[in-house]
């Protein structure tokens, strides 16, 4: 079967690669692209942990078929670190020890990341209900929850 | 928060919230996970597996898989030599290597749906699924059974016909499929009825739950042509992959060297080996890397589960609450081979209380379900979900709370447990006490919600472990030990290091080694890594300690009984010694060269002395009448930690612990059909706990520190799934004054109970 060639803007970088047009997005930015900070801890959209955006929307890149991000902007969690500046969510995260295992942090960054730019002052429900698409076996979600909302009310602070 | 004795307090880095060593490598996606890792030249490993719940293989025709273009392997069981009748441990389990032989591949028969038959290994992973596809099996399909009752029933399709149930004397001429009948006792049973004014016996159910890590198994083989074998592996125990792998495949120790990756959750259920037997004999046999990652279908399919089972639970006490009497008989599911925790299950049952009488009985039972795996406090959840339940029932009918009913019967140190041990200093008392005292306890549940409590136990275990400890040219300082950090064990093992050398914790690197280039260490498991390889790098910073004496010694021409360490820092004993300024761990290091070379400090041992870990859980919680819904409103869970060495990760081990228990209690189950097949293996189906399904779990950190600890460590992890399906269980009988007795407390089921319980309305 012949590969398809297709253009994206990865992460702020343009980005070519060829693909089967039966692989997921996922697959192709883990072994095509070598962005394995996306994890496949279902395959069947039902985790969360292959979370990313694909113009600005969120996804889960298990069931986004590799040929559909042609002409689209993609972010992982490979992009959400700025040079050496983390990210606000990253680092709360890490001080707020939201993460036991961390296969399932890059998907919970990019899921509260898009969270809290379509709604930067979210309840506790609110966040409850806005990631309750990836699954966390270790922390109990507490943790997490309590570092997103940090966030965002370090975020409304910085805003004002 | 924290109550109780609060010790830490007196630490400078022991129970402060550090950030973890690895976190930025985790939040940034660059820490490397099972399925990460690529080598060139790599093939992609696929495993063939059963469809069928129980038949013979007849023959298998692997000819037109092996003629496809881009296989490079193909093997079955007669690619792994046969295996003694020989117990091996594995974690907090047993394993016996003839039927973990047969658990890879399987060999005369086929025990259960999805397992493995063969594999094949090929340049692409669309090849390898199409190869798989191609593999002729001819079988002879028999007879199943799922449930466990109807497995001990004598006229059951029999699974393995040499199966002679143990610790029965004499011993049965008739296979079947009862491995193994365990007792244990205490007292006299007879004497304590007799004594008894109130008795309450229940019988209660529980189905088999995955552990549920989110990362699927994984891993990498790579075996050259001079025998050597690098595996990278997602495992909570490299070297017992390095043995299985080596007994399994006959290749000598030395000549396999595993290095772990990032692990994305294990709870037990990685302290197994399923797909490294086999990528190593693919890579052997093509001559390529192998890797070779599951699928979540398969993760649920033919990775252990934790056993469903029955318990049969009989309480008898006296009028004012002290318990005389307490019986329990427990049957497990094995899965296709013996094995289930049945001991712990058995252990544990009473080990909360100081009961002067107790029979235990406990039965491990074969049945065409995939072969169960250590989950969490393996076995415990089981028997504390019959006895809890039961207990909620002798304080309802003696009017007592249920706190001080506990209270009332706590093991305390001097308690002689039913399977041998006498406690030494435990803080059951300090937990339930917390509890007590809590903001929740006193605080009545809002209206239309009902409240829920138990307790729960876990032995912990201690075990081998090696450390070592290295001092860079600059002072600061790498520590290396070799257990796979699964929720953060880098950080409390740097916070130990750091306070016993008396550095800034930032000047330690944790680093966890493959297993060539540390001693032998037992598994990330047991909640013993804090405790044991924790002990190890404490020892292993001493030994460094008593060199960087020597050194000081060297430099100021003293004896080395002439200088303590104090805050980093060599420094003369006393003003004897003579006048000295205090040397740093800086200073020291640039002076190595010249006062005997590199600074190194190791141990190595087999800890004693886990501390018992109790924890005592109370729910508030509202059952939607009309569709059978749990909604949680409130959950605090104590426990006895001895010391929180990192603080913030031990209410996360609590947390998790906890919701993982609150799912088992109200939703997840492996359900089967007709057929003996899973019908719910994946995500959507099998229901765990998502964040919008809880409220925050508040957790109280209790510290009565461990005796046999320097820091007074106790094992953290495995505790708080303990208590939580009985203390939803005792919620929800409280709520709709119904008291269920088989898990999950799931909407059908309640919706059940609840029409079965209502007056129908056609009747009025």
């Amino acid at each position: 079967m012949a590969k398809m060639h297709i253009s994206t803007t990865i992460n702020g970088e343009p980005t070519e690669f060829l693909c089967d047009p039966s692989q997921s997005l996922l697959d192709v930015l883990r072994d095509n692209l070598g962005l394995t900070g996306s994890k496949e801890g279902c395959g069947s959209g039902d985790c969360g942990a292959c979370s990313i955006t694909l113009d600005d929307r969120l996804v889960c890149s298990c069931l986004v078929l590799a040929p559909e991000a042609e002409g689209k902007k993609i972010e992982t969690v490979e992009g959400i670190a700025q040079g050496d500046q983390l990210h606000p969510l990253q680092k709360k995260f890490v001080e707020f020890a939201a993460l036991q295992c961390g296969i399932c942090t890059p998907g919970f960054l990019i899921a509260s990341k898009a969270l809290l730019a379509k709604n930067p002052n979210p309840t506790e429900t609110e966040v409850r209900f806005g990631l309750a698409g990836n699954l966390c076996r270790c922390t109990g979600y507490d943790k997490i929850i309590r570092a997103v909302m940090e966030v965002a009310a370090e975020m409304r602070g910085a805003a004002r | 928060m924290s109550t109780g004795q609060g010790n830490s307090g007196k630490y400078k880095w022991i129970g402060t919230r550090v950030d973890r060593p690895d976190g930025a490598d985790k939040v940034t996606g660059r820490a490397r996970f099972g399925a990460d890792f690529n080598m060139p030249g790599q093939l992609i490993g696929r495993v063939l597996r059963s469809p069928h719940a129980h038949a013979l293989i007849k023959s298998i025709d692997t000819s037109a898989a092996e003629k496809l273009a881009g296989v490079k392997a193909v093997i079955t069981a007669q690619d792994l030599p046969e295996q003694p009748n020989v117990i091996v441990p594995a974690g907090e389990m047993q394993v016996n290597l003839r039927d973990i032989t047969r658990n890879i591949l399987a060999r005369e028969k086929v025990l259960f749906e999805g397992h493995p038959i063969a594999a094949v290994a090929a340049t692409s992973d669309a090849i390898a699924r199409q190869a798989v596809e191609l593999i002729k099996v001819e079988y002879e399909v028999l007879p199943h059974v799922i449930d466990v009752a109807e497995a001990m029933k004598p006229d059951a399709p029999v699974l393995h016909d040499h199966l002679i149930t143990e610790g029965v004397k004499p011993p049965p001429t008739k296979a079947s499929n009862i491995a193994k009948r365990m007792d244990n006792a205490k007292g006299d049973i007879e004497a304590g009825w007799k004594q008894a004014e109130v008795t309450i016996e229940r019988e209660y159910t529980t189905q088999a739950v995955h552990q549920g890590y989110i990362e699927p198994h994984a891993c990498l083989a790579s075996a050259a042509e001079d025998g050597q074998v690098q595996l990278w592996s997602t495992t909570q125990g490299h070297f017992q992959v390095r043995g299985f792998v080596s007994r399994l495949l006959g290749i000598e120790t030395s000549q396999i060297r595993v290095t772990p990756s990032e692990i994305g959750g294990g709870f037990g259920g990685k302290t197994v080996v399923y797909l490294e037997p086999i990528a190593v004999r693919l890579s052997q046999k093509s001559g390529k890397p192998v890797k070779m990652v599951m699928t979540r279908e398969e993760v649920f399919r033919a990775s252990g589960p934790a056993p469903g089972g029955t318990v049969r639970v009989k309480l008898g006490a006296r009028k004012d609450g002290t318990i005389v009497a307490a019986e329990c008989e427990i049957a497990l599911q094995a899965g296709a081979f013996p094995g289930s925790p049945l001991g712990p299950a058995c252990w544990t049952s009473f080990a909360c209380y100081d009961i002067p009488n107790i029979k235990v009985v406990g039965f491990d039972v074969v049945s065409n379900r995939p072969k169960v795996a250590a989950y969490r406090a393996p076995g415990a959840p089981i028997s504390a979900w019959g006895v809890e339940s039961t207990l909620d029932i002798l304080a309802q009918e003696l009017g007592m709370d249920p706190i001080e009913l506990r209270l009332k019967n706590a093991a305390k140190k001097g308690t002689k447990t039913s399977y041998g041990p006498t406690f030494d200093t435990i803080g059951f008392v300090e937990t339930l006490e917390a509890i007590k005292n809590s903001a929740h306890y006193k605080t009545p549940p809002k209206p239309g919600y009902a409240r829920g409590v138990a307790a729960g136990f876990w032995f912990n275990v201690g075990a081998d472990s090696s450390a070592a400890a290295h001092v860079a040219e600059d002072g600061t300082v790498t520590v290396i030990s070799g257990n796979p950090d699964i929720g953060g064990s880098r950080a409390s093992l740097a916070l130990m290091a750091a306070e016993e050398l008396g550095v800034d914790y930032e000047k330690v690197r944790p680093v966890i080694a493959d297993t060539s280039s540390i001693g032998f260490n037992f598994v990330t498991g047991g909640s013993r890594v804090t405790f044991a390889t924790g002990l190890a790098v404490v020892n292993s910073v001493r030994d460094m300690i008593r060199e960087l004496k020597v050194r000081a010694a060297k430099t100021w021409g003293v004896d080395p009984d002439a200088v303590v360490w104090e805050d980093g820092m060599a420094k003369p004993a006393g003003s004897n010694v003579g006048e000295f300024e205090p040397l740093s761990l800086a200073q020291l290091a640039a002076t190595a060269g010249k006062t005997g070379g590199p600074i190194n400090g190791h141990a190595q041992l087999n800890a004693q002395g886990a501390g018992p870990g109790f924890g005592v859980h109370v729910v508030d919680l509202k059952v939607d009448r009309d569709t059978g819904c749990v909604h949680i409103d409130r959950y605090t869970a104590a426990q006895d930690v001895g010391t929180a060495i990192h603080p913030s990760y031990v209410e996360g081990q609590i947390q998790g612990g906890a919701v993982q228990g609150i799912g088992w209690a109200l939703n997840e189950e492996y359900i089967y059909n007709a057929k003996g097949r899973l019908d719910n293996a994946g995500f959507l189906d099998y229901r765990m706990p998502v964040a919008s399904d809880l409220p925050m779990i508040d957790a109280l950190v209790v510290e009565v520190p461990n005796p046999h600890h320097p820091y007074g460590v106790r094992g953290v992890g495995e505790v708080p799934i303990v208590p939580p399906l009985a203390a939803v269980g005792n919620a929800v009988a409280r709520s709709i004054n119904i008291r269920m007795t088989d898990l999950p407390l799931s909407p059908p089921r309640l919706s059940a109970a609840i029409d079965a319980a209502t007056p129908k309305m056609a009747a009025e």
